[in-house]
C-alpha cells in the first residue's frame, strides 16, 4: 500500500511530468490560457494516457520482451498511442457526442504529446506491474492536469496584468512555467 | 532483424485493419451540405451570425436554425452561395453595412482634462473621472475597438482616433458592442453623409469643449433640400442626425456645418458597395476555435 502511496505522490508533485520532467511543454504552454480548455485538454489526456499506459505495458511485456526487441519500444509505443488515440476518437464520436465535442479538439493533439510517451517509457524502465502502472499512469495524469489547472489559473490573472508590450504572450508565460518549476521543486524533499 | 521488421509490420498490419473496421462501424453521418457550407464561409469565425464561428454557423442552417443571410462579412455573394447549396431562392439582400465612427474629437480639436497614462482600454480609462476628454460623449482614443476588430479594419490614427477602413470592415458588428461609449453605427455603405457627433450638450458647452462637436444650430436642418437632417431629442439633450431613408448624399449640410461635425466620406468603388473586397478575408485571427486555446 505504501509503495503505491509513494508513488502518486512522487508521480504527482515530486517528479511532475511538466514542471519537472518537463514533457508535454505544447499542450502546457498553448492550451493554459482558459481555465475550461485546461481543465478539458487535462482529462483528455488523463484518458489517453491511463489507456496508453496499459497497452504498452501489455506489448512490452508480451510482445517485445519475449521476442528480444526492446530497442523497437519507441517506434512500437509510438504506433500504438497513435493508433489508440485514432481509435477513442471515432469510438466517442460514435457513442458520446457531448464528450466528443468536450475533448474531441484536444484528442488530435495528444497524439504526438511526449507526456504520454515519456509515461509509458518510465513505466516499463522503472518494472512496474500492471497495477503500479495503472496507479502510475493516473498519477501523471493527475500532475499534468494540476499544472495546466495551475498555469492557467494565473494565465487568466494575467489578462487584467498590466504587462511590458515586450513581454506579453509566450514570453511572460515562458517566465512563469519557469518560476512554476522551480516552485515544485520544492516538493523535491517530501519523500 | 527480421523478427523486428515481421513484428513490426504486423503491428502496423493490424491496427490499420482495426482501424479501417472501426471507421465504418463507427461512421457518423455527416451532412455533406455542411461541409460544402464550411468550404465557402468567411472563416473569421467573428460571430456576427450569433453562432460560435462558422463551423456552427454551417451546421445550424443546414439544421434550419438560422437564417442564411446572418453571415455579414460573408455578405450578398456568400448568401448567392449559400442558396445555390443549401438548394434555395436567394431573395434581396440588404446593402453592405460598415462601421462609422461618431466622433471626430481627436487631440487636435477637443480639450483634455488630464494626461491619461493607464492600461489601453476605453473602459478602464472611463473609470477616471469619465475619462480624460473634456467631453464625456467622445471617443477616448485607447482603441478597444480596434484591438477586437477581427478583420484589421480598425486602425489607430495619427491623431489619436481610431480609423475605419471601409474596405476592410465587414460590419461583423464587434466595434460597435464593445465601444463603452456607443460611438460605432452600422451604416450602409452607400450613405456617404453622417453626423460624427453624438454630444447632446446645449451648443456653448459642446463648443467650448470640442472645436468639431455638433451645437445645434440646425443651420444643417434649414439647407436640408430633402428634410433629411433634424436636430433630434437624444438622452438628455439633443444632437444633429440623418434620417437615411431620405438623403441624397447631396452633402450641403456637410458643406453648411460651421463645426464640420456633419462629414460627408468619399465613396467606395462599385465593387465594393456590391460585396466585400479581396482583403476582408483575414486569414488566421488566431481565434483559437480551429484548436484550443
Amino acid at each position: 500500500m505504501q509503495e503505491y502511496f509513494i508513488i502518486i505522490i512522487s508521480a504527482v508533485l515530486i517528479n511532475n511530468i511538466v514542471l519537472s520532467q518537463f514533457l508535454g511543454i505544447c499542450p502546457f504552454l498553448g492550451v493554459s490560457k482558459k481555465l475550461s480548455a485546461s481543465l478539458g485538454m487535462g482529462g483528455a489526456v488523463s484518458f489517453v494516457l491511463v489507456l496508453a499506459g496499459a497497452l504498452t505495458w501489455a506489448v512490452q511485456v508480451y510482445l517485445l520482451n519475449p521476442f528480444k526487441i526492446g530497442y523497437l519500444q519507441t517506434i512500437a509505443f509510438i504506433l500504438i498511442i497513435a493508433a489508440l488515440v485514432q481509435f477513442v476518437e471515432m469510438v466517442m464520436k460514435k457513442y458520446s457526442p457531448p464528450l466528443y465535442k468536450a475533448l474531441g479538439i484536444y484528442l488530435p493533439l495528444i497524439t504526438t504529446n511526449c507526456a504520454v510517451l515519456g509515461v509509458a517509457i518510465i513505466n516499463i524502465q522503472k518494472e512496474y506491474t500492471f497495477g503500479k502502472v495503472m496507479v502510475h499512469s493516473l498519477s501523471h495524469a493527475a500532475g499534468f492536469t494540476l499544472a495546466l489547472v495551475l498555469m492557467s489559473g494565473i494565465r487568466e490573472r494575467m489578462e487584467d496584468a498590466d504587462i511590458p508590450e515586450s513581454m506579453q504572450g509566450t514570453p511572460i508565460a515562458l517566465v512563469i512555467a519557469a518560476l512554476m518549476s522551480i516552485a515544485f521543486l520544492g516538493f523535491s524533499g517530501l519523500i | 532483424m527480421l523478427v523486428a521488421v515481421v513484428t513490426l509490420s504486423s503491428m502496423g498490419a493490424i491496427f490499420g485493419i482495426v482501424l479501417g473496421i472501426a471507421a465504418k462501424k463507427f461512421a457518423v453521418e455527416v451532412d455533406p451540405r455542411v461541409e460544402d457550407l464550411l468550404k465557402i464561409m468567411p472563416g473569421a469565425n467573428c460571430g456576427a451570425c450569433g453562432q460560435p464561428g462558422c463551423a456552427a454557423f454551417a451546421e445550424a442552417i443546414v439544421a434550419g436554425t438560422v437564417t442564411p443571410d446572418s453571415c455579414s462579412p460573408g455578405g450578398a455573394s456568400l448568401y448567392e452561395k449559400i442558396a445555390a447549396i443549401m438548394g434555395t431562392e436567394a431573395s434581396a439582400y440588404e446593402e453592405r453595412q460598415v462601421a462609422q465612427l461618431l466622433c471626430q474629437g481627436d487631440n487636435t480639436h477637443t480639450r483634455m482634462l488630464y494626461r491619461y497614462e493607464g492600461v489601453t482600454d476605453c473602459h478602464a480609462s472611463l473609470t477616471n473621472f469619465k475619462g480624460p476628454k473634456a467631453c464625456n460623449f467622445g471617443c477616448v482614443m485607447q482603441g478597444s475597438c480596434s484591438q477586437v476588430c477581427p478583420f484589421g479594419a480598425i486602425q489607430m490614427g495619427a491623431n489619436g482616433l481610431p480609423v475605419v477602413d471601409y474596405y476592410r470592415c465587414t460590419g461583423c458588428n464587434k466595434c460597435v458592442v464593445e465601444c463603452p461609449l456607443q460611438l460605432y453605427k452600422l451604416v450602409g455603405v452607400s450613405h456617404l453623409v453622417n453626423v460624427r457627433c453624438v454630444n447632446t450638450e446645449k451648443g456653448k458647452g459642446a463648443k467650448a469643449n470640442c472645436s468639431t462637436a455638433c451645437i445645434k444650430c440646425k443651420i444643417c436642418e434649414k439647407n436640408c433640400p430633402e428634410d433629411a437632417v433634424h436636430v433630434v431629442v437624444q438622452g438628455e439633450g439633443t444632437v444633429a442626425l440623418i434620417d437615411y431613408e431620405k438623403c441624397t448624399n447631396c452633402g450641403i449640410c456637410a458643406a453648411k456645418c460651421p463645426t464640420k461635425s456633419i462629414d460627408k466620406i468619399m465613396p467606395l468603388s462599385e465593387e465594393v458597395i456590391l460585396e466585400v473586397g479581396e482583403t476582408p478575408t483575414p486569414g488566421c485571427t488566431h481565434c483559437g476555435v480551429c484548436a484550443p486555446q
